[in-house]
């Protein structure tokens, strides 16, 4: 008996390091920096309780005492605190960590709830069609021309009025999620309706037809990973683009609130006290808010370049 | 053309309708009017006298067909805290925060139309290389970051600008009192505007250069150039007109999403406009205000949104619009 030599497919990280898009990400320095950069940050803020030397939630590690001392490579410091300490004692390196912690996950929720509506809509919009289509397609429109940051802002601060400041707090996080994410869904739904526009001409949606396939299954297996990459490139970009808007958000004092504080929230207590000198309050967080949305920013672009064959690459 | 003209008002007309629905849903749950009116200390006699009085405890469908006649008349309720009608109170911010805004656009305008022909025009250039690079870092920073960093540097820094207020204003009629005519006035602005202007400048660079890059690539412009006719002409000219149009469009969108902007700003900078005023009254639960400065808030938007839908219909030779009236 001779045992049929056989080669295992290659696992799921090879194929993706040999395909196009590994090999146009190692030759380009900047995507490969950017997501190292983002890997780090991302691993740092979801380990934040094992690397962070205090808790900043627990108020019996906070001592006001130790309020406004500067970062320890300036003259005055504590050396137990690496980045100075805030307004209430906090410091501020584990406060940070808390705080992309939260940015992060706001962002990546109000996100995951924006494709999920964008991705259901624009599936059926698309592939049922005729008056529904154009109707969905309406309220897109009509969503779409009232800027996100403004219809948040508003819905926000209602609901904080109505609920007290205590309550609000609370549920902030929420809030935040749910706002950012059902303002944001025609992103979604007009570019999945256009890919299913045109997946939905091809001969392979007929062939699953006469199968006898149910909408649903045609629609979800075998339509939506055709329109898979003009959603990863949307998702990078909306991804930053709701960090930005729940830092906005909190800065307003309509997000997260300074117990609990998210990157703008930080930056915003830090900016009661800029102009007497405390300047890495507002200044160290806020580059971190910058880089994290910098580097998301840089690799959607890069994936935009690698996805869309039509683009200029410059 | 018609067709499209109606059809495009009555969705405006739509919109508006379910702002104000909003905005009545708001009025009704938000505060309590009687105990802004009376105080705590009245007796529950003369508080149920006065909910009859006012219509408190008429149907929904009443109160709410009362808000709307009287909204139309421009009767928005009358501000618990500035005691004067709420419309009144913000159309005095209104020109703060208009030219804010025009402020921004001037910016915006006389800075992304160089610069993105340029990159269009030598994409390989290391100076266009910069300014992509740039752009992208811009679209990074929050405009409070920039507004914050632009007080830390100029203002308190080197105390090249005031960091607060609108400084010298001269009157010019109604409301309006204009910070473009003196030169404190200038100098209060400037840092503002260019806060506002940060935030949009780079995407402009970015869809005038890739609207342009595209248009380069066209027919026409190939032919063009075949006949000799001077690049510079052809660039800006020929070329830039094409490029407009989607600029307009997406410029047209940017005016109310800069409205929202604007109130980060106005916190940063204390500006007196419309949105540190609204962030104020929400402080305040100050109902009447919050809910006027939602309804002129939409109309802004859906004012402009409309306007720019029906010059994009009549500019774009592409849009067919019988088909979209139909």
């Amino acid at each position: 008996m001779s045992t049929l030599e056989t080669i295992p497919p290659p696992s799921l990280w090879v194929r993706l390091w040999d395909s196009n898009m590994g090999y146009s990400f190692r030759r380009n320095p900047v995507a490969v920096v950017s997501l190292i950069i983002f890997v780090a940050v991302a691993l740092m803020a979801i380990f934040a309780p094992l690397v962070a030397p205090f808790d900043p939630y627990d108020p019996a590690q906070i001592d006001i005492m130790n309020s406004e001392y500067p970062p320890i490579w300036i003259e005055g410091a504590d050396p137990s605190f690496l980045f100075g300490t805030d307004d209430q004692g906090r410091d501020l390196w584990s406060t940070i960590l808390y705080g992309t912690r939260l940015s992060l996950l706001i962002g990546l929720c109000a996100v995951a709830l924006q494709a999920f509506l964008g991705i259901t809509i624009g599936l059926i919009a698309g592939y049922v069609g005729g008056r529904l289509d154009s109707l969905l397609m309406r309220l897109a429109d009509i969503q779409l021309s009232f800027s996100t940051l403004m219809v948040a802002i508003i819905f926000l601060a209602v609901t904080q009025a109505m609920f007290g400041s205590e309550t609000f707090n609370q549920y902030a996080i929420y809030f935040l999620i749910v706002v950012i994410g059902v303002a944001e869904w025609p992103q979604y739904a007009r570019t999945v309706r256009a890919t299913v526009l045109a997946e939905k001409k091809k001969e392979y949606v007929d062939g699953a037809r006469v199968l006898g396939f149910g909408p649903l299954r045609i629609m979800v297996r075998h339509i939506l990973p055709n329109s898979m990459s003009p959603i990863f490139v949307i998702s990078t970009v909306q991804v930053a683009n709701a960090i930005i808007s729940e830092a906005s958000l909190s800065f307003l004092g309509l997000g997260m609130p300074p117990s609990q504080p998210s990157l703008g929230s930080l930056i915003s207590s830090g900016f009661d006290y800029i102009f007497s000198g405390s300047w890495w309050i507002t200044a160290i967080p806020g580059v971190v808010l910058v880089v994290l949305v910098l580097v998301i920013n840089l690799l959607g672009d890069w994936m935009r370049d690698v996805l869309n064959p039509k683009s200029f690459k410059g | 053309m018609l067709a499209y003209l109606v059809k495009r008002v009555f969705q405006a007309v739509a919109v508006m309708f379910v702002i104000s629905l909003i905005g009545f849903a708001i009025q009704d749950n938000l505060g309590d009017p009687l105990r802004e009116l009376l105080g705590q200390s009245v007796s529950e006699e003369v508080r149920q006298e006065l909910r009859e009085e006012l219509g408190l405890n008429d149907s929904f469908v009443i109160q709410y067909t009362r808000f709307l006649g009287k909204a139309l008349q421009g009767d928005l309720g009358t501000s618990y805290f500035f005691k004067e009608p709420a419309l009144d109170v913000i159309l005095k911010k209104l020109p703060a925060t208009l030219e804010l805004v025009l402020g921004a656009t001037f910016i915006i305008v006389g800075f992304s139309v160089p610069l993105g022909v340029y990159t269009a025009i030598r994409p390989n250039t290391i100076l266009s290389r910069i300014i992509m690079g740039l752009s992208i870092v811009g679209i990074s920073v929050p405009v409070f970051l920039t507004a914050i960093l632009m007080i830390y540097v100029f203002a308190v820094g080197y105390g090249w600008f005031p960091s607060f207020g609108r400084g010298d204003l001269v009157h010019v009629f109604g409301y309006w009192e204009t910070n473009f005519a003196t030169l404190d006035g200038w100098s209060h602005i400037f840092l503002p505007s260019l806060a506002l202007a940060s935030i949009m400048l780079p995407l402009f660079i970015r869809l005038i250069r890739s609207e342009m890059m595209e248009v380069l690539q066209s027919e026409y412009v190939k032919y063009a150039r075949a006949k000799g006719i001077w690049p510079w002409r052809i660039y800006f000219v020929h070329a830039l007109k094409n490029t407009l149009l989607p600029v307009i469009t997406v410029g047209g969108v940017q005016i109310g999403t800069m409205v929202a902007y604007t109130i980060l700003t106005e916190t940063v900078f204390q500006w007196p406009g419309m949105g540190f005023m609204f962030l104020e009254a929400v402080n305040r639960v100050d109902t009447p205000l919050i809910v006027a400065y939602l309804i002129v808030v939409g109309f802004i938007f859906v004012v402009t949104n409309t306007i720019v839908d029906l010059i994009y219909g009549l500019v774009n030779p592409m849009v067919n619009l019988a088909r979209m009236g139909a």
